[in-house]
């Protein structure tokens, strides 16, 4: 909370026009709309749907890029196989859910194997190579190019989509007022429960990661490498230990997006390089490294391509890149980023 | 990295320039200037004409990444940028979009508007260092091929450009393949001069300094900056020319050409060709042609199915960065300095 109180002194214009932002948006979702905002941008429905499918889809980007950057953060490890990390994540999700039966078993299984392929790659292939961060980089490039080959070579062409539980089908009847019939009842928005089920898990991740590097002695630790690396290591911490687990934790979670990705859209060849660019630019835009930094521009970066994609369907893709162009010509660091 | 050798002073004021030539680029030379005789015409337009092409982009971004310690991705899409600019505002079979002006008007527009978004990538990138610099480009590869697939009123969306050929000029068609195997060779050799005419002159020799200690360059009093963004609009006119040679010889530009698949391609064979001399792209390009034209009979003829080109061409980058992050040519170094060494005194070089 302090950060914040002291960018309110530091920006006061800034803050001013962040709250005027929020409030707009706040009075958007929650007023029944008059008739000459109908008139110009259409149905409040259609704002709605847009605006929480955007949320939901950054709470998909947050899983997927909070690894990525968790990954970058620690070894400076640019990891662009990342996305084909999430797709194993999707393949596995799909053949345990529909072998087995169970939604639920399809994470943990996904998590694990995935992330104990994080750790073999940062046993045998990262650690070889420490502080080439270029060479490292063309590295996953290659390993990238190799498993999208043989996931295609395994899985083929078409598209998987993971079967979520009855319990989690079904629309959810939100609170929020789209309109108000002509008897003076209001109208109440429909929303998908799989959506909201996974949106919620995907806040209880992130804030499972904050408590796990705030709260805890491991996380003190990766923040402490974060920092300075060589300092940790002079130390005596067991810093090629924490290296092995935050690749293996990131690599999972790439894994676990990848299930979640799989149950609400579907998984299929390419995917891989959309969801590695999806986290790109969230982490460009949020701030390499930073786990709140992930979560702001994946919201961003969701939000944006969903109203994007209703308001404007051929610029969504460069709305998105005119977001990143802006945020690195004004703080190349990014939004959250330490300069 | 090292820098290139010092220029032969003493040499140089005894030889005239043409004997200065080293023996090899005579051979090669002439080996490539007689190789329409020799070679048939599916050689020649696909596998050489395809290499010099390839070759020209991937040293676009050996120069970049080479001589600037910049690893740009967006070199790839420089390169399509210009061919869908020919294609615009020269002739193609579309003819509601394409403008149908003359080449002399549209080639030297394409290289402006390439060369200008080039430069634009670039300002972006040099505002980042090392792996940012990757990150970013590629996202600004990715957002022109969505921009290209998804905008029909410019790009023509998802299909793009089919009938894009090179002009009749002197009354030759140039799309045949010993005329088009001549107009890549012209190009890639001319850019393979300029590249190693520049990376000896005084912007070359800044642009190194920069690679290896912005900061002291910095304090000399060179504007590192703008070094970095020229060295950029000097690669993306590389690329251009590149591009625009490719879109003639498929005949067509659609997104897929600059795709992220070719982009990536672009760096995988600037690596596996090695980074430290202009002729490495081109290594790479050869390689990389070989191994797609005719990976499928080879993986076909050992039992496996010839679609797992990509896992081939993945595997040898793999190898290739793992055991020798110089390519090719950083293998034939290796090489060399093994047949020099003195194995009494177990070090190179003639002296006590």
């Amino acid at each position: 909370m302090r950060s914040v109180r002291g960018f309110a002194r530091r920006h006061p214009v800034w803050t001013a026009v962040l709250l005027v932002l929020a409030a707009v948006l706040l009075w958007m979702i929650f007023a029944v709309w008059p008739k000459w905002l109908i008139g110009l941008i259409g149905k409040k429905k259609v704002f709605l749907n847009a605006f929480f499918n955007g949320i939901t889809l950054g709470g998909l980007y947050f899983l997927v890029a909070s690894g990525f950057t968790l990954i970058f953060g620690l070894m400076r490890n640019v990891n662009l196989a990342h996305g084909s990390l999430y797709m194993l994540g999707g393949y596995i999700g799909y053949q345990v859910a529909s072998v087995t039966g169970f939604w639920l078993l399809a994470f943990p299984v996904a998590f694990i194997i995935v992330g104990i392929l994080g750790m073999l790659l940062q046993l045998f292939v990262f650690r070889r190579m420490e502080g080439e961060d270029l060479r490292q980089t063309l590295v996953t490039i290659g390993i990238s190019i190799v498993l999208a080959d043989l996931m295609l070579w395994g899985f083929g062409g078409d598209f998987y989509n993971i079967q979520a539980p009855d319990w989690l089908n079904g629309p959810l009847t939100t609170f929020f007022v789209t309109a108000v019939k002509s008897s003076g009842d209001p109208v109440y928005m429909k929303y998908p429960m799989v959506r909201v089920v996974i949106f919620l898990a995907s806040v209880v991740v992130g804030v499972g990661i904050w408590l796990l590097l705030n709260r805890t002695r491991i996380g003190m630790l990766v923040r402490a490498g974060v920092d300075d690396r060589d300092m940790l290591s002079a130390t005596g911490a067991p810093i090629q230990l924490v290296f092995l687990g935050v690749f293996g934790f990131g690599a999972g979670l790439a894994g676990l997006a990848g299930v979640v990705g799989g149950t609400f859209q579907s998984i299929a060849p390419g995917e891989d390089i959309r969801f590695l660019l999806a986290s790109l630019v969230v982490v460009i835009v949020g701030g390499m490294g930073s786990i709140p930094g992930a979560a702001v521009g994946a919201l961003l970066i969701g939000l944006a391509e969903q109203l994007g994609s209703v308001y404007a369907p051929t610029y969504s893709v460069v709305l998105t890149f005119l977001i990143m162009v802006l945020v690195l010509a004004f703080r190349p660091q990014g939004l959250m980023g330490r300069a | 990295m090292e820098t290139l050798a010092p220029p032969r002073v003493l040499d140089g004021q005894q030889r005239s320039w043409l004997e200065r030539i080293p023996v090899a680029y005579w051979v090669l030379g002439i080996l490539l200037l007689i190789m329409p005789a020799v070679a048939g015409d599916f050689i020649l337009f696909q596998v050489f004409g395809w290499t010099f092409i390839l070759g020209m982009i991937a040293l676009s971004l050996m120069f970049l990444a080479g001589y600037g310690g910049m690893v740009s991705l967006v070199q790839m899409t420089i390169a399509g940028c210009a061919g869908y600019m020919v294609a615009i505002f020269g002739v193609s079979a579309i003819e509601n979009i394409s403008l149908g002006w003359p080449w002399y008007l549209s080639v030297p527009l394409a290289l402006i508007i390439a060369v200008l978004f080039g430069t634009l990538a670039g300002w972006l990138a040099v505002r980042t260092e090392g792996i940012y610099t990757i990150m970013i480009t590629l996202a600004i590869a990715s957002a022109f091929f969505y921009f290209t697939r998804q905008n029909y009123v410019i790009f023509n969306g998802f299909s793009g450009f089919n009938g894009v050929l090179p002009p009749q000029l002197f009354g030759v068609d140039w799309r045949q393949p010993v005329a088009f195997y001549y107009l890549t060779l012209f190009w890639g050799a001319l850019a393979y001069g300029v590249v190693l005419y520049l990376s000896r002159a005084p912007f070359g020799l800044v642009l190194q300094g920069i690679r290896d200690n912005p900061r002291r360059m910095a304090a000399l009093g060179y504007n590192v900056v703008a070094h970095r963004v020229a060295a950029y609009a000097f690669s993306a006119l590389l690329a251009a020319v590149g591009g625009i040679l490719l879109t003639w010889q498929s005949a067509q530009i659609s997104p897929g050409t600059a795709g992220i698949g070719p982009v990536i391609d672009i760096l995988v064979i600037a690596v596996i060709g090695g980074m430290r001399h202009p002729i490495g792209p081109f290594i790479g390009a050869f390689i990389y042609v070989l191994l797609k034209t005719f990976a499928l009979d080879a993986l076909v003829s050992v039992g496996l199915s010839g679609e797992r080109f990509q896992l081939l061409i993945g595997v040898g980058f793999l190898v290739i960065v793992f055991w020798s992050p110089d390519g090719i040519l950083g293998l034939w170094e290796k090489w060399q300095r093994a047949k020099n060494r003195d194995p009494l005194l177990d070090r190179t070089g003639e002296g006590p």
